[in-house]
Formats: structure tokens, sequence, C-alpha cells
């Protein structure tokens, strides 16, 4: 993303609004400018923010006799009053920044737009979590710090080495080099996301064991994760998978359920 | 995209958000766009607080060509017809409730209509359960939020901002926007009720709860 210097008139308003704080007011030019190595190109300014059109010149005049006067402008805060934006073409590896970060982009391994998944959202059509199994979402990032790969990259790996069978659906799987060793192709692994999501499945005895390897690996990463536990309920509607959760420390009340309305329905249905 | 599960808050913070959503997959994707309106059309009889589809967002949007002459009108939003009406292809619809009572009623309705769509409430688990045995529904499968929890928490904002940023899971809500309008909210310079509209422009797929949010920016004008 780039702010166009003949356009902005310094309002400030964007300043806020970037999740990544990644744009600020430069103190010599007197325009917003982005940083483009912590922009993750989430288009949440392009495209979160109304754009009016109006003449910079005289914005900046108003503006600035309005400075003069110490007069307290109130302006709309998610207006950029002269539509300073401007997208810019992106190349391999900053495309990705875009594929992970802005969620009405659909991935191009998944074909799904937003974070690309669809964990166990449709798992009554596709069966994706079986009984006796739990999958997780180990999402990085969120909320408003942005990750790394190399980050991602380091818990991946610990995962695998921990018996993790990474979901083969999952725009981050897809950028593999090695997925039975949870190894990122190199050429990525600077790149800063908004966030991205690893899916991975595993026998339910096993969850204590990818929940153990998540924290011990999870104090050398630079970002935040957190962390979805899915499971195929029974025909009552239970699954051992809470009480599984919270012997391992864990307390949780919210979440995701499915209702089963999806047709056809997967074949292990009571 | 799991842009609902991790929405930050007690429970007694969470007692009035509850996220109804539809989607289809490879299986049945083919000719859903009518069962996605017919589940909007449905849902939207039954009052909730903001109604939205994956790509194009809710009831309140930005605008690419605002004008200084339509800032005092800017409020009223889309309506639920003009929602539903954008629904052009497949991708996940949703419908955001305040009340558990109308859930149920969704449900109920959801149930007998048979759209053969997966649906899936986001919320309260034990409560999103309860409502789905009154419409006669078995939970299927269950995914739980266990937060933000690992890492470097200690990188993440207050309370109260995580509450109002964390209502778009895809991360498109600043923690910078929600401090200055919580600041223009106490200045009284926004009601709450502006300032909710304001933030739900920026989630693009209408997941945002507006009257939670309302709720919350009154809690903070009042200081609690």
């Amino acid at each position: 993303m780039r702010i166009d210097p003949r356009k902005c008139v310094a309002c400030g308003n964007c300043v806020a609004v970037c999740p990544m704080g990644a744009i600020a007011i430069d103190p010599v030019s007197h325009r917003a400018v982005v940083d483009a190595d912590e922009c993750v190109e989430c288009y949440s300014c392009y495209r979160g923010m109304s754009r009016e059109h109006l003449p910079p010149a005289v914005v900046r005049a108003i503006r600035g006799i309005a400075r003069l006067a110490r007069f307290r402008f109130d302006p709309e805060p998610d207006v950029c009053p002269t539509g300073a934006f401007t997208e810019t073409e992106l190349s391999w590896p900053r495309t990705l920044r875009r594929a992970f970060s802005d969620p009405v982009v659909p991935h191009e391994s998944t074909g799904l737009a937003g974070r690309g998944t669809e964990e166990v959202k449709t798992n009554d059509v596709t069966g994706r979590v079986r009984r006796g199994e739990a999958g997780f979402t180990v999402e990085f990032g969120r909320p408003g710090i942005g990750a790394r790969f190399r980050d991602i990259d380091r818990v991946t790996r610990a995962l695998a080495a921990a018996g993790a069978r990474f979901e083969q659906a999952n725009p981050v799987t897809s950028l593999m080099s090695d997925p039975a060793a949870g190894r990122i192709r190199e050429d990525i692994l600077g790149e800063k996301v908004l966030s991205a999501i690893v899916e991975l499945k595993t026998p339910m005895a096993s969850v204590p064991e990818i929940l153990r390897a998540l924290r011990a690996v999870a104090g050398g990463v630079e970002t935040v994760i957190c962390l979805g536990v899915s499971a195929r309920c029974d025909a009552g509607g239970d699954t051992e998978l809470a009480e599984v959760l919270r012997a391992e420390g864990f307390a949780f009340w919210r979440g995701k359920t499915n209702l089963g309305l999806g047709r056809p329905l997967w074949g292990d249905a009571a | 995209m799991t842009n609902t599960l991790h929405r930050y808050g007690s429970p007694e913070s969470l007692r009035d958000d509850y996220v109804v959503f539809a989607m289809s997959t490879r299986a049945n994707a083919e000719g859903c766009v009518p069962r996605l309106r017919a589940f909007l059309e449905i849902a939207q009889k039954h009052g909730p607080v903001n109604l939205g589809t994956g790509k194009q967002g809710g009831f309140h949007r930005p605008s690419p060509h605002l004008t200084p002459l339509v800032h005092w009108r800017r409020d009223g939003g889309l309506t639920a017809a003009e929602v539903i009406a954008g629904v052009d292809a497949p991708t996940v619809v949703c419908a955001v409730f305040e009340e558990l009572d109308r859930v149920r009623a969704f449900l109920a309705e959801l149930r007998e209509r048979d759209l053969g769509l997966s649906v899936n409430v986001s919320g309260l688990t034990d409560e999103a359960r309860r409502a789905a045995a009154a419409a006669g529904l078995v939970r299927h499968s269950v995914e739980f939020s266990l937060g933000f929890c690992l890492g470097q928490t200690d990188r993440m904002p207050d309370r109260r901002t995580l509450e109002l940023a964390t209502m778009c899971g895809h991360g498109m809500i600043s923690f910078g926007l929600v401090d200055k309008l919580v600041l223009l909210v106490k200045e009284g310079r926004r009601t709450p009720a502006e300032a909710s509209r304001c933030l739900a422009r920026f989630c693009s797929c209408g997941v945002f709860n507006l009257a939670r949010a309302e709720r919350l920016l009154e809690a903070a004008r009042a200081g609690r």
C-alpha cells in the first residue's frame, strides 16, 4: 500500500486505522507514510476508510487556518478526505502478505477467502475431524500484532516432532517444503502477515502432548498465538474433548457449534 | 476463515453475542446461492443486530465515493434486502444476535426449512448447545476457543480494547481506532451508537456485533 504524497493532507486519520501501526506522519515531508516492512497489505486503510475526493490544496488551506487559530477540528475518524491511498502491484513473496491479511482475497491453495480454512465449520459434510480425533487451529498474529513466517516455522517444526499431521487443504501447509517435518520454505520466512492459521489433526489421546509441545515452544516466538480445538460429537452431542482440555489447565466458554444441518451428511452420522 | 472463533471477553461480557453463520463446501456449493439468500431472509425475520456476507460486509459499510454533503446521513446503513441482494456467489453468510431467544427461534426455523448448508453458532458453547436442543437439534461438532493464550500475550492491549477489536475476527479493527473512538465517546464528541457504527464499517464480513459494541462503549464512557 502506498499513500500518494500529492494527495495526502496529513490529517492523521489513517494512523489510527492501521491494524499493524505501520502508518505515521513523516515530520519532514508532513505526509503520511507507510512502513513497507511492517505493512501486511491487509487493505484495512484502503477499503475500510471511506474516501472523499476533495482538492488537497483546499483541504490543506482549511487545515492550516484551523491550526493557526488553535481551532480543534473534529473530522470523521474513518474518512480519507482526499482519497490518497493507492494500490501497488505486488510481486512474490509480498503477494503472500495480502493473501494472508486481506479477508476478501481467496487463498489459491483452498479457494477460500478470509484465513482460507474450513475447520469444523463444514465438518457435517466433509468429515474432516472424525470420532476419536481432535482438530487444532493454531492462529498466529492476531490480535493486532502480526506474525513472521519464521515464528510459524519454529512452531510447526515442534508440532511435527510431537506427531502432528498437518491439514492438506490449508494455506500454511501449502507453503511447507517438508510437511512431515513442519518445515516452511525458506524464501518466505521473513514475510509478515496479519494472521495465519495452522491446522492439524491428532488422535484424541494425543491432545495433551500437542498442547504441551505448543506451550513449550510458544515462549520463544515474537507474536501471540490463539488456539482452537475441535471434535466430532457423539449422538447425544457430547465429546470427551472438554474434559481433556480442562485437565490440561485450559479454561474456555466460547466456540463454534456445528449443528449438523449440511447435506449430504458425512457418512458417520449416528 | 476463523473470523468469529476468538472473541475476547468473560462469559458475562459475551452474554449478548451470538453469530449464526452458514456456508457451503465443495460437495454442496453448486446452486447454493439461493439457499444462502434464504438463510439471510429467514434470519432477518428474527431481528439480528447485523447481517452480512463474507466478501461484502454487513449493514454498515465504507463508501469509496463519500462527499461532505452525505456525512449527516451515513448512519442509516443498508437494509436487509440490500445485504441479501448482494449474495451472488458461494460465500459465508451470517446473522448476529444479541438475544438467545431470537437465536432459538431462528434455529427452529432453519431446521424446518432444511437448506442443506452447514450452520454454526459462534458464541458461549453451553448456551449455543441449549439453544440448539430447544430447536430440536443435536450439535454435530464443536470447536472450543482457548483464547489468545500463548506467546507474547503481554503485547496485547487492555481488556476493553480487546473486547471491541476482536469482534472483527479478521483483525481489520485496529487497537488505535478503538482507543480513538473510546476517547471521542468519553469526550462526548461521538455517541456509543455512532462509534459502534464506525467500527462496524471496518468489518468486511458483517460479524461485528453493533449492540455489544454500543454496550461496551457506554460502559467505557461511564468509567466501568
